[in-house]
């Protein structure tokens, strides 16, 4: 790699993103941090309570569920996403008229509105009106995700399955579109088997772009709000209140600013500093791979 | 491998199955929809898309979201395009970490943001306009695509640049001339990412708008909670918002690939 040129008049070219981005962010950031050390009776009237609300969140039993329903969730979504989306993604075509038909009714979940996607399953999954909810029902499963925490799980599991494995596949197959033919024969003249074709050629060249879902996914589905409020309101009961549910039900259906503020800037660091792990990770095995590779 | 394509069949079957049965249902009527379970509609009607194409308080929320859609596009290109080339060419103070800080923006739930920003866009008079849904939204588009641009401008060669200067290009007539011609498929993903993440939020839309700006996903959440639901129609708005997805995809299919790896394959 060449050393890129220094050049501080970069920064001007820099500028109006910077301004703008600051803007919806630093303003919007710093009133959350305001109100998260302070109270209020109402009337716009404010008194300090110092870290009162942090120290409250620390115990908070809302708070460590919803905290531990979230990471579950993730948890969930990465370690069925990325093995299925890279499955999928090794079995589609390399040319040919299914490479478009692939790609375009892949991607097209990616550009449903959340709410719609929401309501899409909502309707699916219904017992009295829906495909899936009538076929389960129908075949003696009692299924009813408004009732059993457990329906209501799994639905939400199978709907962000449904609606973003395909990110995972269109990022996986581009990693594996820019792997030259000369690997394959090179790998067949060594008798390599399939497996170690995967490990040795497929994945470590997919695995740039397998950080980068990885990374989006972890992100995204840790702030889902709008798919699981819409079929099951965080319910039944808590038991699909996930942080952003939570807080937007603190923040705007209670009105409780201090502890709503205290709870966004603990939720936001929390992404934040396991977003840093995997960018940092992700830039040093870039680094890697532009030094030491052909 | 005879049967390998049946894995990516078996998954688009997967994907296709939930649409197909919006699409059903938004062509039954409700009585049909309620009453009588069938894998078609028995009776096909287009009332449910009449309903919205007639009704202004339905077919003005997609006129709205357009707008504040098309904005935010915009906007969000037209800014990221030099900063993206400033990230790619130069090294300069504080860099790294501004690069940084705009992902940390991308990561931020929008959930910690809504009151804020209502509170903010109140204050200096632009809640309920379609301008305050496009800034609001380049919270997380223009990181977005200084990203995907970045990714795109980094596999130019430099050479190019030089080439033009030496020739006595001025950087604006070298940017507009030749650069932009060379990342134009980057630049149409872009805007398909910026498209597609403005056009799927609802939080923010909805925290920001009440009547004048409402967009066509709130007045959905709404038309569920409020009059009794009207199965039918919502269907058949849930379908026109797929629309245009479908239409933007089609546009962008040869690079969409590419672009998810946000050119960095």
């Amino acid at each position: 790699m060449i050393a890129k040129q220094t050049n501080q008049k970069a920064w001007f070219m820099v500028l109006p993103v910077f301004l703008v981005v600051a803007f919806s962010a630093v303003i919007p950031l710093m009133t959350v941090v305001n109100y998260s050390f302070q109270d209020t009776f109402g009337n716009n009237q404010f008194f300090w309570v110092g870290i009162d609300w942090f120290k409250d969140l620390m115990h908070s039993e809302r708070f460590h569920d919803a905290f531990l329903r979230q990471l579950l969730f993730s948890g969930i979504i990465l370690m069925i996403e990325v093995p299925l989306g890279i499955f999928i993604a090794l079995a589609m075509p390399k040319k040919g008229w299914g490479v478009p038909v692939c790609l375009i009714s892949m991607a097209l979940p990616l550009l449903i509105p959340w709410n719609v996607v929401g309501t899409i399953w909502q309707i699916f999954g219904r017992v009295d009106i829906g495909l899936l909810g009538h076929s389960l029902a129908s075949l003696g499963f009692d299924y009813n995700y408004t009732q059993e925490p457990i329906a209501a799980w799994i639905t939400i599991i199978v709907m962000d399955v449904w609606h973003w494995t395909s990110l995972v596949v269109l990022l996986a197959y581009a990693g594996l579109c820019s792997i030259p033919d000369a690997y394959y024969q090179a790998a067949k003249i060594d008798g390599a088997s399939r497996l170690s074709v995967f490990r040795y050629i497929q994945l470590p060249k997919m695995q740039r772009v397998l950080l980068i879902a990885i990374l989006l996914r972890f992100m995204d589905s840790f702030m889902i709000y709008t798919e699981p409020f819409v079929i099951t309101g965080g319910g039944p009961g808590n038991s699909t209140t996930f942080m952003s549910i939570d807080l937007v039900k603190m923040a705007i259906g209670q009105f409780d600013l201090g502890p709503a503020a205290a709870m966004s800037l603990v939720y936001f660091l929390v992404i934040l500093l396991l977003s840093w792990v995997f960018y940092t990770v992700m830039s040093n095995i870039g680094e890697e791979s532009s030094n030491g590779g052909a | 491998m005879r049967w390998k394509w049946l894995i990516p069949a078996i998954y688009i079957v997967f994907l296709l199955l939930p649409i197909y049965w919006l699409v059903n249902m938004s062509l039954k009527n409700n009585d049909e929809i309620l009453s009588i379970f069938s894998l078609w509609p028995q009776n096909l009607t287009f009332d449910n898309y009449r309903v919205i194409f007639t009704d202004s308080s339905w077919y003005s929320g997609y006129i709205n979201s357009m707008i504040y859609v098309s904005i935010n596009v915009l906007i969000s290109v037209t800014f990221a395009l030099p900063a993206a080339y400033a990230f790619s060419r130069y090294s300069f103070v504080g860099d790294k970490h501004l690069f940084f800080w705009l992902l940390t923006n991308r990561m931020a739930p929008p959930a910690v943001f809504a009151l804020p920003f209502f509170q903010l866009y109140s204050s200096i008079g632009l809640f309920d306009t379609h301008i305050a849904v496009a800034i609001a939204h380049c919270l997380f588009n223009l990181p977005l695509a200084v990203w995907i641009l970045e990714g795109f401008m980094s596999g130019i060669p430099k050479e190019i640049d030089e080439t033009a200067f030496v020739d006595g290009y001025s950087w604006i007539r070298f940017f507009i001339k030749i650069f932009i011609p060379n990342i134009a498929s980057g630049i149409g993903v872009t805007a398909f990412f910026c498209f597609m993440f403005s056009w799927v939020e609802l939080l923010l839309a909805r925290t920001l708008t009440a009547v004048n700006a409402k967009p066509i996903s709130a007045i959905m959440t709404r038309t569920v909670s409020a009059s009794g639901l009207d199965w039918g129609v919502l269907a058949a708005a849930g379908v026109l918002t797929i629309l245009p997805g479908v239409l933007v995809i089609w546009f962008v299919r040869n690079h969409i690939a590419k672009g998810f790896a946000l050119g960095r394959v």
